[in-house]
């Protein structure tokens, strides 16, 4: 069924009795040519270009909860591609174009907002390395303008200016980059799956793989065993617990991350503002909510939950940089398992058993990424070879030597 | 979270500094033939165990100690605080 | 208007309090909540929902209110969305609804109202899609404009916080029945106590109901019992203080609202977030009444009928004339019979349940086994149709579906709450923070002898848990009350919609179309129709949805489950969760011992990580800060100058064993340095990327001081301190971090020796030969003041760096200013060190950031292939050794009068701008006095052998593309002459 104005206009004058399911509920098929594993953005993302890029429609995407339970129902929606990295800039370039197509593409509106991210400095050597980044960005052909204070003031004139104890001196901003319904994000992938023959498993857990000489060709579930040419693993927030199945340990540290959010109010925020003095960034929702975050808590964990310490560093930031935001109440704070990375940086690869594939490590910044994750993972899958935007990210690049560090942090997961 | 520090008692957790897993004791023989490959996964693979794990914590804001928590990754249930020194010295 | 003051309850003798809302004079009373005093005024109508901009009215009496949500005070007071049911009237208070647009009474854009058909649950995923460009330009703005409820002003808040860290054994959430009573018995043993309650008065279910608690009004009863318990030394009481959310191993986060209640916070703290740490806690936290979904169960008028029981007996407010009471179980009952005995009219009584009625209510119709299927009034209730077709009249309807315990910081630790059949709610399950006990109606026992006796028997076991004694009392006895209940949640076949949400406009139709499009999980549920996730994040609304969720699944509410229940309980400003740490005063800030010095002689300061440094010393008649800068440089290079390095960590290290320890932490080797000398350090982390650099001196055999850069003294030092404890704790080896014992001062300029000689003490040897380059010393200075001496060079010229005990450095540096004044000796800032740094090709920050190797900087040969050291193994990885690696060298521009921009790319003269093309990038630029003209130091592709060539310097961010050559990154006395003269 595709969604129009004009079928809601219809539906709506008959009491909406003709929606039907976003996705189906089929049963499971005893032998796929895919198997993702993971029914997250990303995973039903990859099932979506695999049908629709590469003609791939004989695909299960198996999920053991419900379909975006992961982050991609808990983050903070912010999407941008201004990166430093030649390893890491063109991939979420190419996100980030694809979520300028992305509601057409899959007849879903996901509510792409392009309402710009500034990240703020605050000292000549923030200035200098923002540069070196947005230059990095425009010789990657994406958009990025470098403000100086004046430049800030008339995108945001309720920042603190005049009693900042880290002075706002300027800003690298993003015109393109924004935020975006991050549920409807899973939703619409998944219509557009389904729509192409791809099997959503919900309540469908992985509890083993199946080997046969060494190759991959199959996962044993919580609904039975199912076989697969190819099978293709997309767990964020499980992923070594996952791969330890099949013998694997990973570069990957699992840490909670905290998000919050306010009451909603009316709009006061122009896009996304980061603070570049402390841990703070922030957006406002189409529904009036400020969304904002802040650092990982630091320590591993599977809890989904985090502690006070950062909460009110979080917050001790937000008043830093934007105190008119004082007497907004913060509504709701959670926690989401973020698979941390050795280098700050995702890995999309072959495994070193034929036929099991291996997406994660995307930190805390997968959402962004789900796009581009989903196209590259489809196109590893369909052709064996990486994306040419996604060849950095190798599984083991650290034994070479060939990491990509933004932070230049160095192999501590807590540290990106 | 509340760390019971093994000489200062209970202490709250945000006046430590978290590294990572325990077995970053266990730095590799740098001489050995096979260095490259056991420093490449000494300092980046990980068990990344979800439930009980060992892991080091060094009292920054306090005395300066690391020490060794055994602490359930899924619950934040700690069971057990050691002196990192007093562990890496029983490791060698 | 409707609602009217009865004079009875607590309140009966209280003295007037004047107030405004939406710009009318009201007046309440003293103690009466914005809502009591809203419906003793008879204001019916108080809000507008988000979506349709239905008209709303007060729901509840207390913090699970959806409805009556206000902009309280005005300008940079103005608090949006603040529930008027727990808002403490005060003299003067000015409140405004909020989310409509024209009046209250006549909002334009209850239009959606009318569009409800199509504007259903989750209708905007499937269109505004066409024409794309449309979105961004005018269906979001118009979404967002139309979206939130209240607003900001925009303005600072110019409250203050604090906040507090309280440590307690036993911490009481709630003080109302059951946590007063286990208050009593704990607190009359001893045992050391906090009890929270989010009230300004104490007392809960006490302050609602017309019982007998040990044979005193309940109320009263309440008042007494707090009155012992403020008289005891080891209880806090903590009234207007909610505990919003349990964290690990014990602690809990409150919020105390001390100023709220009055006019103006009178420079007080506004609020108190104070951290709780508790061996045990008790869970009084009561429970949360329920509606029933029926046709247009939303009108202003139609209550919770425990909140129309509060407004009567606490307030001595009847919300209405004409009471109607529909109810699903015996409470709702006892809300009629409260109204009756205080005279006020009850039309009938609507009970879902047939049988009995279980109280006489004089007067009114009885209607068992009956259901309300719609209601009638636009902006106000005034009858209600029954199933049978009987219109009953009525301007207020009370409604209880039931109580829900508030079971939620039972689960702020990813416990699950468990259904019970027998109460038709959610209690906490087996997996509850550690220490807690679940006490009361909270734990799904309402009634109040019942929350009495499990308070008691709560306490008991807490004090045995700490090893106290009970001192010989018993629970206190209450008026007997029967709770039963029959489950009924939404009453079927109305042509009305049924509002579940009343906040969000969530009705039993988008319920069941979520079901239809295949959003069945509860989760999907929430974040399809936005279920829940209202303001008051579905106290009231949950659970309702859940049970129509499962009887449209034909599952069981328990196997249907609930959303997860999050931080904070109720909402928390930010600003409380920010304290003190906003402004100036958002991080510590770090002086150096000369800090006043610079202060007075004209230096503008510059945040460096904590620390203020001076960036330059402003002169009469300087302008431009490149006036100031280019006048240090050059006089430091002409002649000497001065810098405050303090800043710089300071590591001092001792031991036998000292120098094995820094040729494993060093990538070059220390245990050859002879005493009396210092070496330059680089340090690489384990990965063999560089992770600091700095010099480190040798006093003896067994005693070295380190520095490290200012930005990483810290992390440097947790580093050697882990190589020492965790790798290597058999060395005989001590650290510890001296950089705030020592004052420290670079003495840079072929006039740096003559200005010392006459600092140091007879009879050190300061000469050439007698203290050469690289030499360090113990020593005195200004007649006996202890000092280390380094003669050591940052800016290349003939430079020392001189420490004193952090107590002298002001004295130090008027003596050293003072010795200099022969040599027109001027102090020079960071920015004049920088400048010095890139003519002299040394790497800084911008250089060191990280990302890059030993060989990236030129430093290759500087890792010992001789001994092991953290990192060496994994510096030969093979992509951190490629045949063109990027390579710090010196950039000029090739037109003399150019600059250059730091972060600008280079490519090749004919490359396009590009990736393709890039071969690295500027990192530091001066303006430099000394070559009169820009340079620039930058890292690329095999610079080292690229000397003399033109590249580009492409700023495409800010336009500018610079020809500039490559050359030496050593711009000043290459050879290195000056510092050793």
């Amino acid at each position: 069924m595709r969604y129009s104005a004009l079928q809601v206009l219809k539906e709506g004058l008959t009491g909406n009795k003709g929606w039907r399911p976003v996705w189906r509920e089929p049963e499971p098929k005893k032998q796929y040519d895919v198997i993702i594993v993971g029914g997250g953005g990303h995973g039903l993302a990859t099932a979506h270009y695999l049908a629709k890029e590469h003609g791939i429609t004989n695909v299960a995407v198996l999920e053991k909860g419900w379909i975006g339970s992961g982050n991609i129902g808990r983050n903070t929606t912010i999407i941008r591609s201004n990166y430093l990295l030649p390893g890491n800039e063109p991939f979420y370039e190419l996100s980030m174009k694809l979520w300028e197509g992305l509601e057409q593409d899959f007849n879903y509106n996901a509510m792409v907002s392009q309402r710009g991210i500034v990240n703020l400095y605050h000292s000549d050597a923030q200035r200098d390395a923002y540069a070196r980044r947005g230059n990095s960005m425009l010789l990657a052909g994406a958009d990025s303008v470098l403000l100086d204070e004046q430049g800030v003031r008339k995108l945001c004139p309720f920042l603190d200016y005049d009693n900042a104890r880290f002075p706002i001196k300027g800003g690298l901003w993003q015109p393109r980059a924004g935020t975006v319904r991050h549920d409807a994000v899973a939703w619409g992938y998944a219509r557009g799956a389904d729509s192409r023959g791809v099997d959503i498993l919900q309540n469908c857990e992985v509890t083993g793989f199946t080997l046969e000489n060494g190759r991959c060709v199959g996962v044993d579930t919580t609904r039975g065993k199912i076989g697969a040419r190819k099978v293709a693993v997309c767990v964020a927030g499980s992923s070594s617990r996952v791969m330890a199945m099949a013998g694997m340990r990973l570069p990957i540290e699992s840490h909670v991350l905290q998000a919050f959010v306010s009451e909603g109010l009316k709009p006061t925020l122009p896009g996304v503002i980061t603070f570049g003095a402390g841990h703070f960034y922030i957006s406002q929702s189409d529904k009036g909510g400020l969304v904002f975050g802040g650092d990982i808590d630091g320590y591993n964990s599977y809890a989904q939950r985090g502690n006070l310490p950062v909460v009110e560093d979080v917050c001790e930031g937000g008043m830093a940089v934007m105190p008119m935001i004082g007497r907004a109440r913060l509504l709701r704070m959670w926690g989401g398992i973020m698979d941390m990375s050795m280098d700050g940086s995702p890995y999309i690869d072959k495994t070193s058993i034929p036929g099991l594939y291996f997406n994660g490590g995307w930190c805390y910044g997968g959402f962004k990424a789900t796009p581009a994750s989903g196209w590259c993972y489809a196109h590893l899958i369909a052709t064996d070879r990486p994306h040419d935007t996604a060849t950095a990210y190798r599984l083991d690049r650290f034994r070479s030597g060939a990491v990509l560090d933004e932070r230049g942090a160095g192999a501590q997961p807590n540290l990106h | 979270m509340i760390i019971h520090h093994p000489l200062l008692g209970p202490r709250d957790a945000a006046e430590f500094v978290y590294l990572g897993d325990a077995s970053l004791l266990n730095r590799p023989d740098p001489a050995a033939p096979s260095a490259a490959e056991d420093f490449y996964t000494y300092l980046h693979l990980r068990d990344n165990t979800a439930g009980e794990h060992r892991e080091l914590w060094y009292h920054e804001q306090g005395d300066r100690s690391w020490l060794v928590l055994t602490r359930n990754t899924l619950t934040h249930e700690i069971t057990r605080v050691e002196l990192a020194r007093d562990v890496a010295g029983q490791a060698s | 208007m409707s609602g009217y003051r009865v004079n009875q309850g607590l309140l009966a003798d209280s003295p007037a309090v004047p107030f405004v809302f939406n710009n009318r004079p009201f007046s309440g009373v003293q103690g009466d909540t914005l809502a009591s005093a809203l419906l003793a005024n008879g204001q019916t109508l108080v809000g507008r929902s988000f979506k349709y901009h239905r008209p709303r009215g007060i729901f509840s009496a207390g913090p699970e209110e959806p409805n009556a949500l206000v902009e309280l005070r005005t300008g940079a007071f103005k608090e949006p969305n603040t529930r008027a049911t727990v808002v403490e009237l005060f003299n003067g208070l000015t409140a405004k609804s909020q989310n409509h647009r024209g009046p209250l009474s006549f909002d334009v854009m209850a239009i959606n109202d009318r569009l409800s058909p199509i504007l259903s649950a989750g209708f905007y995923y499937k269109t505004f899609m066409w024409p794309k460009a449309f979105w961004e330009k005018l269906y979001e703005p118009v979404i967002r404009a139309a979206a939130g409820l209240g607003s900001l002003s925009g303005e600072e808040d110019p409250d203050s916080y604090d906040k507090g860290f309280l440590h307690t054994d036993l911490l009481i959430i709630g003080a109302g029945a059951a946590g007063l009573s286990a208050a009593l018995t704990a607190g009359r043993a001893g045992q050391r106590i906090i009890i929270a309650d989010e009230d300004f008065l104490p007392g809960g279910r006490l302050n609602l109901e017309s019982f007998l608690v040990d044979d005193m009004p309940a109320a009263q009863w309440a008042a007494h019992s707090i009155a012992e318990l403020r008289t005891m030394p080891h209880v806090r009481f903590l009234p207007r203080t909610t505990v919003y959310g349990a964290y690990d191993h014990g602690v809990y986060g409150a919020l105390e609202r001390c100023t709220d209640h009055l006019a103006s916070s009178d420079g007080k703290p506004r609020q108190i977030l104070w951290r709780i740490y508790t061996q045990q806690t008790l869970l009084c936290a009561g429970a949360t009444e329920r509606s029933i979904a029926f046709g247009d169960n939303d009108r202003p008028g139609i209550m919770l009928a425990g909140a129309v029981r509060a407004y009567l007996n606490r307030y001595g407010v009847a919300p209405g004339k004409q009471v109607a009471v529909f109810t699903n179980n015996d409470d709702g009952w006892r809300t009629a019979a409260d109204l009756i005995n205080a005279g006020v009219t009850v039309t009938a009584v609507i009970d879902t349940r047939s049988g009995e009625a279980p109280l006489p209510i004089a007067n009114a119709r009885i209607c068992m086994g009956s259901e309300v299927i719609a209601t009638q009034g636009r902006l106000g209730i005034h009858s209600v149709t029954l199933r049978n077709g009987q219109t009953i009249h009525c301007d207020c309807l009370a409604v209880s579906g039931g109580w829900s315990p508030n079971v939620h910081l039972t689960c702020h630790q990813r416990g699950r709450p468990v259904w019970r059949d027998d109460i038709a709610a959610f209690v906490p399950g087996q997996t509850i923070p550690t220490g807690m006990r679940v006490v009361g109606a909270a734990n799904g026992s309402l009634s109040l002898t019942q929350a009495l006796h499990e308070g008691h028997d709560a306490a008991l076991q807490a004090l045995q848990a700490s090893g106290l004694t009970a001192s010989a009392n018993t629970a206190p006895k209450a008026t007997a009350e029967s709770t039963d209940l029959s489950a009924f949640w939404h009453v079927a076949g109305c042509r009305g919609r049924s509002w579940v949400d009343q906040q969000n406009d969530v009705t039993t139709k988008d319920i069941a179309l979520s079901y239809q499009e295949g959003f069945r999980s509860v989760e999907h549920l929430k974040r399809y129709t936005t279920l829940g996730m209202a303001t008051d994040q579905g106290k009231t609304s949950n659970v309702l949805g859940l049970a129509v969720l499962a009887k449209l699944s034909g599952k069981s509410i328990e196997q249907t489950g609930t959303t997860i229940f999050r931080p904070p309980y109720t909402p928390v400003p930010i600003a409380a969760f920010a304290g003190r740490a906003r402004g100036k005063h958002f991080r510590p800030v770090r002086h150096t011992p000369s800090y006043q010095w610079a202060n007075q002689n004209g230096a503008d300061f510059v945040e460096v990580g904590m620390w203020m440094r001076a960036q330059w010393y402003t002169q009469q008649g300087e302008s431009h800060w490149r006036q100031s800068v280019d006048r240090e440089v050059r006089q430091t290079r002409e002649s000497v100058g001065i810098c405050d390095v303090t800043t710089l960590g300071k590591i001092d290290i001792q031991g036998a064993d000292a120098s094995e320890f820094l040729d494993k932490v060093y990538a070059n080797t220390f245990s050859t340095l002879a005493v009396g000398k210092v070496r330059y350090g680089l340090m690489l982390r384990e990965d063999g990327f560089v992770m600091d650099d700095g010099t480190t001196a040798r006093f003896s055999d067994t005693h070295f001081v380190m520095t490290t850069t200012t930005a990483n003294a810290v992390s440097v030092f947790r580093h050697l301190e882990f190589c020492r404890q965790c790798l290597w704790p058999e060395l005989d080896v001590h650290l510890i971090s001296a950089t705030e014992q020592w004052a420290q001062y670079a003495v840079a300029g072929p006039n740096a020796r003559r200005l010392l000689e006459t600092v140091v003490d007879a009879p050190f040897d300061i000469s050439n030969e007698g203290f050469a380059f690289m030499a360090c010393a113990e020593l005195s200075v200004c007649n006996g003041t202890p000092a280390r001496l380094f003669r050591i060079s940052f800016s290349g010229e003939l430079a020392y760096e001189i420490a004193v005990p952090a107590r002298y450095g002001h004295a130090l540096m008027d003596a050293l200013m003072q010795a200099g004044q022969p040599y027109n000796v001027m102090p020079y800032g960071t920015e004049a060190l920088g400048v010095m740094r890139i003519e002299k090709g040394h790497a800084a920050g911008n250089e060191l950031n990280g990302q890059t190797t030993a060989a990236n900087l030129g430093l290759g040969r500087m890792v010992s292939a001789k001994k092991d050291c953290i990192g060496n193994v994994l510096s030969k990885r093979p992509a951190m050794n490629p045949d063109n690696p990027i390579e710090l060298v010196g950039f000029v521009p090739l037109d003399a009068n150019a600059s250059l921009n730091a972060g600008a790319h280079f490519i090749r003269p004919n490359g396009e701008p590009n990736l393709a093309s890039d071969e690295g990038w500027m990192t530091s630029v001066a303006w430099s006095p000394s070559l009169n003209g820009s340079i620039g130091l930058g890292f690329i592709q095999n610079g080292s052998q690229r000397l003399g060539e033109t590249v580009i310097a492409a700023d495409l961010l800010r336009s500018k593309h610079t020809e500039v050559k490559i050359v030496s990154p050593h711009f000043v006395d290459p050879d290195g002459e000056r510092l050793r003269g």
